[in-house]
């Protein structure tokens, strides 16, 4: 019952503030890409090494960027209105379509990294807090120092040289193997040896991450009062770590997560490049640089709706992890 | 020169292993049919036909869907496409096409001269060359289905050369009829004459190509399939290449650097045919209104201190040819032999300066100017830190300013805040077409990317373009080609650098990808595989 209220004022608070952020991001990314210098028609006139004054002129006129500022500003937010994202001049297609195109890889790659990365980082930290000073977590604060200071596109450009090019075992490019016809099983596996590589990339940072900040949460609430209570309940000292300790360490760790949820949708970038991912990543760079910005603004408005659902998910976990958080 | 440009195109031909001569055997097997062949690409196109683009990405891909009426041998002579015959009059003011009977568009409609005409009106009007090389039709008639004549109102020379399919592709007329050819949906699941049909694109991956049945060529395509992929990561192309994933990729589709590596791998190819269609040439372009470059003795200065052929090896290690004039080379008819008069001198350079009244000031120092680059290509910022540490040794120092495409265009064409730059222009088949926008004064536009970007206006050039452009006579036009370079090189509008060699390299088990000019960018309609 409790927990049913806790979830209806949670989402509640989010649809409240969620409308006027996303409006802001938008219209203040609206803004600040006018400062970028050139158009879409540069851009396109430069790839093609040839343009005359009138075909430049006719570009320009057709995707309204002959007009003022604010007007294409109303016509965005216009479109937006009627869920609408507009439509790419570069693509010559829907803003939507291209999107969608994309989204399922973004989230698939996202989701496969992040939950890695939190499993390994919570089993691997838990370890080390459990021997803490000793040897076992000696050598993990080596190799979770080796994790953090790496590159994550580096560790990726290692693991295609032994994993793609060496052995062999493993594609390096694309998300699966174009042209295949593949069902059921073989199509489950063609995509997970192709998402294996970059998702490791991907994972390789944040696992060290999470791995240090459970060992640091775990060790600090080992001192507190209710650990000394279990203790002296009589309860397994493996259940006490679980239930007790790494129930609490969760709090800090999740928080992170979902601010990095965030930081993977768009700072995949460098890996989607490296292996050819079709991700939003790579799409929000192409754009950029294509000034496509009818599609940038998309991926952003969408990014920061992914951002802010996962941070409502993470809001009603934390209410399961510890009920104390937001009662009062 | 040109025994020049062969020694070096030799030696670079011999450095491409021994690999590439059996591949000239295996030429003489029986064609294989079958396969699927992975083209790897640098760039997503933006559209897969190159009428209202000519991107070199949508040039790569259009071809195989959509044909054009010539094609031509690796001199840019011209062969039979959905043309068969051809005749110009003696004025050089029509040309007459036979087309070929039975040719039908892949959604069965057959293709007729007033697809020919239609496609030659778009062109004009819309693409962003063509406008250009179309501008003296004056119309174009279609006396019958299978014949379509254009009328010029002045010779154009180099017309016959411009055909190929991605440079003047032919779209179906029942497909643009009555729409706008900007939003024609026809650019993203084309409908062409083509070898291959379009089968999907997938956006950020790939696009898939099938062997069309009723091919006006009942032998051909040979291959089952052709899928484009875009691999936008050097490394990752360099990878493919390695373990067999990708087929073929061309313009030298991964790092210099990478290429000795990857020329020992037994099963790789690397050829330069079917690059004769478009050479570049690189350039130091000045700002004629740069409050130092538009001293003459001071871009001579600049000239003086620049070595070529160290360059190129420095930058491009080695793959290109020198040119001291911007018609490379490569175009043999009219490229001048003749060498800058201002040869590598650090000297003359700093005697120039110091006439110049850029005297060395205390700190050693002639000038401060900053340089920006085009960075479309891989070497750009090379030669700018070359041009730095050389121009250093003469007093002048340069602060390199880095910026990505739209911003180089805008500032450079739109703004015009730049002092120097480093550029590439493309010859294309001609040097009207290529060359003349470049120095031409009328062509001195602002907001058109490679427009006249220095504000070169010399009344003498003006009048040799404009009258190349519209001479019938050989040996007159080429003369007029040698009269320009002639002052082009007394006058340092701009310093041409070289002309880069680029290289396909492909999976041995790959045939027949080059046979024309414009190489893996025709219809790719004979390649095929073994096994």
């Amino acid at each position: 019952m409790r927990m049913g209220r806790r979830i209806a004022r949670t989402l509640r608070r989010t649809a409240i503030h969620a409308v006027p952020t996303m409006l802001g991001i938008v219209v203040l990314d609206f803004l600040f890409l006018q400062l970028m210098p050139g158009d879409a028609a540069d851009v396109i006139a430069t790839e093609a090494g040839s343009a005359t004054a009138e075909t430049m002129a006719l570009m320009r006129e057709r995707f309204g960027l002959d007009q003022p500022v604010l007007t294409q500003l109303a016509s965005f937010l216009g479109h937006l209105a009627r869920f609408d994202l507009g439509y790419s001049p570069r693509f010559n297609a829907s803003v939507v379509d291209i999107i969608m195109e994309r989204l399922p890889n973004t989230v698939l790659l996202m989701v496969t990294a992040l939950g890695f990365a939190l499993l390994v980082g919570i089993v691997v930290g838990s370890v080390m807090a459990a021997w803490a000073g000793r040897w076992p977590d000696r050598i993990l604060s080596v190799v979770v120092l080796l994790l953090y200071s790496m590159p994550g596109f580096w560790v990726g450009l290692m693991a295609v040289v032994l994993f793609s090019v060496k052995l062999g075992w493993l594609p390096n490019d694309s998300n699966m193997t174009i042209g295949s016809s593949f069902t059921g099983w073989a199509l489950i596996a063609d995509r997970a040896a192709h998402l294996v590589l970059p998702a490791l990339a991907l994972a390789s940072f944040f696992v060290a991450v999470y791995a240090r900040l459970v060992r640091a949460s775990m060790l600090e609430v080992q001192r507190q009062d209710f650990m000394r209570t279990a203790h002296a309940k009589g309860l397994h000292p493996f259940l006490i770590q679980l239930r007790h300790a790494l129930r609490n360490a969760l709090i800090p760790v999740t928080t992170v997560a979902g601010m990095h949820l965030g930081n993977l949708l768009g700072g995949a970038v460098v890996v989607e490049t490296l292996f050819g991912w079709p991700g939003m990543g790579r799409l929000a760079l192409e754009a950029v640089l294509g000034r496509d910005f009818s599609v940038l603004l998309g991926v952003l408005l969408l990014s920061s709706f992914l951002v802010i659902l996962a941070n409502v998910a993470i809001d009603l976990l934390h209410a399961w992890l510890d009920p104390r958080i937001g009662e009062a | 020169m040109t025994a020049n440009f062969l020694t070096t195109r030799r030696a670079a031909l011999a450095g491409l292993s021994a690999t590439a001569l059996t591949a000239g055997r295996v030429h003489a097997q029986v064609p294989k049919k079958g396969g699927t062949l992975t083209f790897l690409q640098n760039a997503e196109p933006t559209s897969l036909v190159s009428l209202t683009t000519v991107g070199t990405p949508s040039l790569t891909n259009s071809a195989k869907t959509t044909e054009g009426l010539l094609e031509y041998d690796y001199d840019i002579k011209p062969k039979p496409a959905l043309a068969t015959e051809w005749k110009i009059s003696p004025d050089g003011l029509r040309y007459e096409f036979k087309l070929r009977p039975n040719v039908k568009f892949h959604d069965g409609k057959p293709f007729t001269s007033a697809d020919v005409a239609y496609s030659i009106q778009l062109l004009r009007t819309v693409h962003p060359r063509g406008r250009n090389t179309f501008a003296n039709v004056a119309e174009v008639q279609t006396p019958d289905p299978l014949t379509a004549v254009i009328v010029l109102s002045k010779p154009a020379p180099y017309l016959i050369k411009a055909l190929t399919a991605a440079e003047s592709p032919i779209v179906p007329k029942h497909i643009y009829e009555g729409t706008d050819p900007l939003t024609n949906q026809n650019g993203n699941a084309p409908i062409g004459t083509g070898p291959y049909l379009f089968k999907e694109w997938v956006r950020g991956s790939h696009a898939i190509f099938e062997r069309n049945p009723n091919y006006w060529d009942p032998d051909l395509p040979r291959i089952d399939r052709m899928v484009c992929k875009f691999v936008r990561d050097a490394g990752a192309r360099s990878v493919a290449f390695e373990n067999g994933s990708g087929d073929i990729g061309y313009r030298t589709p991964v790092a210099l650097a990478d290429l000795d590596r990857l020329k020992k791998l037994p099963h790789l190819v690397f050829e330069t045919e079917g690059t004769s269609y478009s050479y570049n040439v690189q350039t130091i372009q000045f700002n004629l209104d740069s409050q130092y470059f538009r001293h003459l003795k001071v871009r001579q200065a600049v000239a003086h201190a620049i070595d070529r052929s160290a360059l190129l090896k420095a930058v491009a290690y080695g793959y290109g040819t020198v040119s001291h004039v911007p018609i490379a080379p490569g175009l043999k008819e009219f490229h001048s032999p003749e060498l800058s008069p201002y040869g590598y001198d650090l000297k003359k350079a700093e005697a120039l300066l110091d006439e110049a009244g850029f005297k060395r000031g205390p700190d050693k120092i002639r000038f401060r100017v900053p340089m920006d680059f085009n960075p479309i290509g891989d070497e750009s910022r090379k030669v700018c830190e070359f041009t730095r540490a050389v121009l250093n040794r003469i007093g002048i120092a340069v602060e390199i300013r880095a910026q990505d495409l739209s911003a180089f265009a805008k500032r450079v064409y739109t703004d015009r805040e730049f002092d120097f730059t480093y550029n590439g222009h493309s010859n294309l088949f001609d040097p009207t077409v290529g060359v003349q926008r470049i120095y031409w004064s009328k062509n001195f536009k602002r907001g058109v990317p490679f427009s006249n970007g220095s504000n070169y206006n010399n009344p003498k050039v003006d009048a040799l373009l404009e009258g190349a452009a519209v001479e019938n006579d050989p040996v007159k036009r080429r003369q007029m080609f040698l009269d320009f370079q002639k002052i082009y090189l007394e006058e340092v509008p701009d310093i041409s650098l070289y002309s880069p060699l680029y290289l396909t390299i492909k999976n041995k088990r790959v045939h027949e990808d080059s046979p024309t000019a414009d190489g893996v960018e025709s219809n790719m309609s004979r390649v095929w595989l073994d096994a």
